[in-house]
């Protein structure tokens, strides 16, 4: 019996490493000098192909231009999170590691330290379009600590509330609408709830299971409204981050109110993994949601070849810009990311790798693809083009919020501070912690993942 | 000498695995956000025991173990097995069937179809609501209990067939005899079947046990651990932990402390099984 225990065990471990093994190989690197590996994200929303779309061109056009080179198109179907773990498992070895990977500007910073990716300085020293890329999205791509560029940044993003014209009209709010403190969105929500409690009032991602869209276009774009401003997560005069501050107590009050007074979308529905989706292909398009802090890419969702094309947009939904706390200067609050190309440091191919950067970058590609992609330009000549500015109603709009737009702090440790906020919004939204002992909760978490001498109270 | 092969394949692929985790799990190795990895000593583990989610993991684990292993599928497979007895031969094949396709689904398969049961607009709360009894929504208020019912679910019917098997060693003689001197179904079930087949039970709660302290699939398809962390048991902890917060060192920490609850759950049975042998 006990041999016959061990067999099975020790065949049933050979079939798992071999499986693993078998994996490990077919991700592996080109190994031929002709041959990158591409790696992106395929979200989890599969209709959503904007990305796969836009590249595949791009690659039988490179192929064509450079005989004999091959570019394999890995997309990795994955919600961000997962997306993450996988390009970073993928790039801890040299066999498994690609040769050009599509990086969030949030994890960059982690993934340099980490020493996964590969300083740019000498290719982007000899390429006469780098000089047409803004300041600000080169700087989301310089690592702090050795002051080298990891990445060709291809877009950018601003966030403001989508808010649907006609329910307001309904309900009795004067539109065009830009509301001037917390408290107006508040009660424009309260207002709709009233006239139609069919409709969700009013959307903000919150909990653990968004990842990042629950930190950045739900928690974010409240904390840098408050008092603090730029320094309200992280105060990069004294290096330090921030805790136990009454504007993060206030950012959770104001997810508190709106999950316990039932203005936002129920709350095991906000709590799913799936709630982005719904709202841009369901919630939005079949008028059942009045308000939404979301981003500039929306009309992904809405375009001709989007996931749920629904020409009535552009007539049904207007954007505001998210008001500071209490209407404080300079009025207006938005968050930017961005995503960019890097090469691995374990990458085979670099040369090959940055060769395809810029045939992907330049002006007439990003143009088409920040068309496309409905983002924000990052080159100069790209945001002035009127084409560019032309191609979604929204555009503009998005791009002057640009001025008023906050990076988050660029930091290996983010991505832990990021999963406490969650985790803080996540325990008021259900009510399981009050917003005191939530933010008293966050505070222990930040000090633990930083080390409590790299923090500071703020006020 | 046949053996050795199998040692060596489990010394490669078995105790590396574990020898690298036990090093990992005193070190402060990261996923990305630090290039180096520095020997920490038992950081991990009084950072472990000093986080209110760490020992929220660790009470969820309990009572889902407790909950849906040795109360669940041990007593409702051994109330089968004994039922399955006295059936019908055609019952018996339909009971066996039902049981057994729930063991053979694979666990994350097993995960979504309760998942489907159990959500707001599931099949359980449209029964409930034919029945004109209140809807529950059991992902979102009792998810432990809905993880625990799930496991049931899925794994009686191993427990089922220890028993069936146990069962069928039960001497004919011993029960008759006990039926001649008068005692009734509980009394024979009680004080003959049980004591005859006490091995069988201590095997098949060590079996059980360990099945599902491992649990990942099941709970992680149905709620990911939330709401909050209602339903966290140490494999989905230990999951976020390394992977979700990159933190490997920190959830190779939390993978021995699971090992190490294995390893005492199976000690105290081997304990049990001894003495009976003395």
């Amino acid at each position: 019996m006990r041999t016959r225990l061990l067999a099975a065990v020790s065949v049933t471990a050979a079939l798992a490493i071999t499986a693993t093994a078998c994996g490990g190989s077919s991700s592996g690197s080109g190994s031929s000098s002709k041959t990158i590996k591409v790696v992106y994200q395929q979200q989890l929303n599969n209709s959503n192909k904007v990305q796969a779309n836009f590249l595949a061109p791009m690659v039988k056009q490179f192929e064509k231009d450079n005989p004999g080179t091959k570019v394999q198109l890995v997309p990795v179907t994955a919600s961000s999170n997962d997306y993450y773990t996988k390009l970073q498992l993928m790039m801890r070895s040299p066999s498994t590691a690609p040769d050009l990977v599509y990086e969030d500007t949030a994890t960059i910073n982690s993934d340099i330290a980490s020493g996964y990716l590969k300083p740019l300085d000498d290719y982007i020293a000899k390429w006469s379009d780098w000089s047409q890329f803004a300041d600000a999205s080169k700087a989301a791509v310089k690592s702090g600590t050795d002051g080298k560029t990891y990445g060709v940044p291809d877009n950018t993003d601003t966030r403001g509330i989508w808010y649907n014209k006609k329910i307001f009209a309904k309900a009795g709010i004067a539109v065009p609408w830009q509301p001037k403190t917390w408290a107006d969105v508040l009660a424009a929500a309260k207002k709709i709830k009233a006239a139609d409690p069919s409709i969700t009032p009013f959307n903000i991602y919150t909990g653990t299971a968004g990842g990042e869209q629950s930190t950045m276009q739900g928690f974010e774009m409240l904390l840098y409204g408050t008092k603090a401003g730029g320094n309200s997560l992280y105060d990069s005069d004294q290096k330090k981050w921030v805790v136990g501050s009454q504007g993060f107590k206030d950012a959770l009050e104001f997810i508190r109110t709106v999950y316990s007074e039932k203005l936002g979308p129920p709350v095991e529905q906000a709590l799913g993994a799936n709630i982005g989706a719904a709202v841009g292909t369901e919630m939005i398009p079949a008028g059942k949601l009045a308000m939404d802090i979301d981003g500039s890419w929306m009309p992904n969702n809405w375009i001709r070849n989007g996931s749920k094309p629904w020409a009535e947009w552009e007539s049904t939904m207007a954007t505001a810009a998210m008001p500071t706390q209490n209407g404080q200067a300079p009025g207006r609050v938005s968050m930017s990311g961005g995503w960019a190309w890097s090469v691995p440091a374990k990458a085979g191919n670099p040369d090959l790798a940055f060769k395809f950067i810029e045939f992907l970058e330049t002006k007439e590609a990003s143009a088409k693809w920040n068309a496309e992609n409905a983002t924000i330009a990052v080159r100069k000549d790209v945001a002035t083009d009127p084409a560019y500015l032309k191609a979604l109603p929204t555009n503009k709009f998005f791009t002057e919020l640009v001025a008023d737009t906050h990076y988050r702090p660029a930091l290996p440790a983010y991505t832990q501070v990021s999963t406490a906020i969650q985790k803080a919004m996540e325990s008021v939204t259900t009510g399981q912690a009050s917003v005191d002992k939530a933010a008293s909760t966050y505070d222990n978490d930040v000090k633990t993942a930083v080390g409590a001498d790299n923090t500071v109270k703020g006020s | 000498m046949p053996l050795l092969p199998s040692a060596v394949l489990l010394a490669v692929f078995l105790a590396g695995p574990i020898g690298y985790c036990v090093y990992y799990a005193f070190t402060n190795m990261q996923l990305t956000g630090s290039a180096t990895t520095d020997f920490v000593g038992f950081d991990n583990f009084t950072r472990a025991f000093g986080d209110p989610d760490f020992l929220n993991a660790v009470w969820l684990t309990l009572v889902f173990v407790v909950g849906s292993a040795i109360i669940g599928q041990n007593t409702l497979g051994l109330a089968l097995a004994v039922m399955m007895e006295k059936a019908s031969k055609p019952v018996k094949a339909i009971t066996n069937a039902v049981v057994i396709a729930a063991w053979v689904l694979p666990e994350v398969v097993a995960g979504y179809l309760m998942y489907a049961f159990f959500f707001q607009q599931g099949s359980l709360n449209a029964i409930l609501d034919s029945l004109h009894l209140p809807q529950q929504n059991w992902l979102y208020t009792l998810p432990i209990l809905a993880a625990c019912l799930a496991n049931v679910w899925r794994g009686t019917a191993f427990s089922m067939m220890v028993y069936s098997a146990a069962l069928n060693d039960v001497p004919q003689e011993l029960i008759e005899a006990a039926e001649m001197d008068g005692a009734g179904p509980w009394q024979r079930l009680w004080r003959v079947t049980l004591p005859v087949i006490r091995r069988s039970i201590m095997t098949n709660l060590m079996l059980v046990t360990l099945q599902t302290l491992s649990v990942f699939g099941l709970i992680y398809a149905m709620t990911r651990g939330g709401p909050g962390n209602k339903s966290q048991t140490l494999p989905i902890f230990m999951y976020q932990q390394a992977f979700q917060n990159s933190l490997i060192g920190y959830g190779t920490a939390i993978a021995l402390v699971l090992l190490l609850v294995g390893a005492l759950f199976s000690t105290v049975y081997i304990r049990l099984l001894k003495l009976e042998e003395d």
